[in-house]
């Protein structure tokens, strides 16, 4: 009379179940087509729908550099020790950030913006937050080869160190999409944390160092804390690039092994903590 | 067939009985269960956010209620669903049907009781994967990919899928210059262009002209005769007797009943007729 016998009889799976790690990740590979695809299209679609399309991936920072190089090289003249080469350090730091708030915000809303499409179709979920980074990584790009132009302008040329940048946003990126992988679930569970989202990457971007040297400023502060500066990931892969492209830039090597402790260690954690609630996505609370 | 008839649940239909539709005897002989429903009991639990209007009176934001409402949405319903079957889902509004549909794919979690499935059934929609800014043809691929084909499939079944359409002279444009007949065809088009296992339609085949209106029934058909198993929620008596050999009655979270289409339906008919003339 047992209807869960008469399941197993014939092979029957609960429905609802979650599928286990190895699975998991099967399942992500075997939808990379969809994932890319996605990226692609949606990227295309959002900047078409402005007038000036693709302009605005590189206007956007344009525009938010211009106002921090003017309150801060400018109108606070003096106030904060500035670094010298004020203009390409901001720039840079502006610029590099974007592809980690665009991150942080889309990965937040990569669940809860397509609730229809998790309740419609089977797939595995962490698609969405992948597909969103990777849209990012794509806008990216143009930034980057903006970014690079302009710190010529200042002076920067282009040798040998800046094949750096292929390991440095490499490891950016990786550490970006466990980011947007522990957000993504977070805003499911808390719903309002969408809310709260902007002021915490704006509590970033005023601690990372984006328009002050984050070592100098610590050292005036209290040197003991000169670790924090050290392992504070935005800011590795900040001095990094200022490093590369400034014109009496110096790359800190060591920062790299930071970053890659820090980008594995947040991928890893941010993808099992996503896999860990799986079936929880797109169902009714 | 014996293993079922010591099943004492007074749901379980069993399906080997004499039926006129030429349709079954493939489905006699795969006499399979691919969906359990054991006992399904589904609660929700919701916000009731809105204060209760009261035309002049005041109070006003402070004094809004938020009180939690549990809705019992379905209580113990139990059905196994075979290879080959097209079962229609009927009953009035708000009934359960669709939070039925909903539980079967794992949307919605059961409160109580289990559900088992051969593989992850499928909702026929596809919209939610499409970017009304990209032409229809690009829609296609998106639409495809998200189901779980590849790109090479994608590639392969387009111009099928764009004929099904009958869209030949607009797949390159936006899919939001498209009325919204037009997009519906275009996603069931989509939907459809995969094999399902167990498929389960909730009212889409009532868009769309007469020809296209037929052209729909034929492909929940034939998804059928490729052994698999389709769900179809509708309003439409004509539909479920059109396409489907079976049906289940939910009526306020309980099944009334499960048998052959025409039998229930004609016994849902004569409730509603009752219904009416107790002026209900």
């Amino acid at each position: 009379m047992d209807m869960a016998k008469l399941a197993a009889e014939h092979g029957l799976d609960r429905v609802g179940g979650r599928p286990s790690l190895p699975q998991y990740v099967k399942q992500l590979i075997s939808r990379s087509d969809f994932t890319y695809t996605l990226a692609k299209y949606r990227m295309q679609s959002e900047n078409e729908r402005n007038r000036l399309g693709m302009l605005w991936v590189l206007l956007r920072p344009s525009f938010s550099a211009l106002i921090y190089g003017t309150v801060f090289g400018v109108i606070m003249q003096g106030a904060t020790a500035r670094p010298p080469d004020f203009a390409p350090f901001v720039v840079i730091g502006v610029f590099v950030l974007e592809f980690f708030n665009t991150s942080m915000n889309g990965g937040a809303k990569s669940i809860i913006n397509n609730a229809s499409l998790v309740q419609s179709l089977p797939f595995p979920r962490i698609v969405l937050p992948i597909a969103i980074v990777f849209q990012n990584l794509l806008n990216f790009i143009p930034t980057f080869i903006f970014m690079a132009l302009l710190a010529m302008m200042w002076g920067g040329r282009p040798d040998w160190d800046w094949f750096l940048f292929i390991p440095l946003f490499f490891l950016f990126w990786v550490f970006n999409q466990g980011v947007a992988f522990i957000f993504a679930r977070v805003t499911v569970h808390f719903r309002d944390l969408s809310q709260v989202t902007p002021f915490i990457s704006r509590m970033i971007f005023y601690t990372s160092g984006v328009f002050f040297e984050l070592k100098t400023m610590v050292e005036k502060i209290n040197p003991d804390l000169q670790p924090f500066a050290d392992w504070q990931p935005i800011n590795n892969v900040l001095s990094i690039a200022r490093g590369i492209l400034m014109k009496d830039g110096v790359v800190p090597y060591d920062y790299f092994w930071h970053l890659a402790i820090w980008a594995f260690g947040i991928f890893i954690f941010g993808f099992i903590f996503f896999w860990q609630a799986e079936e929880r996505y797109g169902r009714d609370e | 067939m014996n293993e079922h008839d010591d099943l004492s649940f007074g749901a379980i239909f069993n399906d080997t009985g004499s039926r006129s539709e030429p349709a079954n005897t493939a489905a006699a002989s795969t006499d399979e269960p691919v969906v359990i429903c054991d006992g399904v009991h589904v609660r929700y639990k919701t916000l009731a956010t809105g204060k209760k209007l009261k035309l002049g009176g005041g109070g006003g934001m402070l004094k809004r209620q938020r009180g939690i409402q549990e809705v019992h949405a379905l209580k113990g319903v139990s059905f196994v669903a075979h290879r080959n079957e097209s079962i229609g889902v009927i009953g009035t509004n708000g009934s359960g049907k669709s939070t039925l549909m909903r539980s079967i794919t794992g949307l919605t979690p059961t409160s109580e009781g289990a559900i088992y499935a051969k593989s992850r059934p499928n909702l026929l929609g596809v919209g939610a994967a499409l970017i009304p800014d990209l032409s229809g043809a690009r829609n296609i691929m998106i639409g495809s990919l998200a189901l779980g084909l590849t790109r090479s499939q994608v590639e392969e079944k387009f111009d099928d899928i764009v004929e099904f359409t009958g869209l030949e002279d607009f797949i390159d444009l936006p899919m939001r210059t498209y009325s919204s007949g037009m997009s519906q065809r275009l996603k069931f088009a989509i939907a459809t262009s995969v094999q399902h296992e167990i498929l389960i339609v909730d009212e889409a085949l009532n868009v769309g002209d007469k020809k296209f209106r037929d052209r729909s029934e034929g492909r929940i058909r034939s998804i059928r005769e490729n052994a698999g198993t389709v769900f179809l929620v509708s309003h439409s008596m004509r539909t479920i007797k059109d396409t489907c050999n079976r049906a289940l009655w939910i009526e306020k979270g309980e099944l009334r009943a499960d048998g052959p289409a025409l039998d229930v339906i004609r016994e849902y008919q004569a409730f509603n007729k009752e219904a009416k003339e107790r002026g209900e």
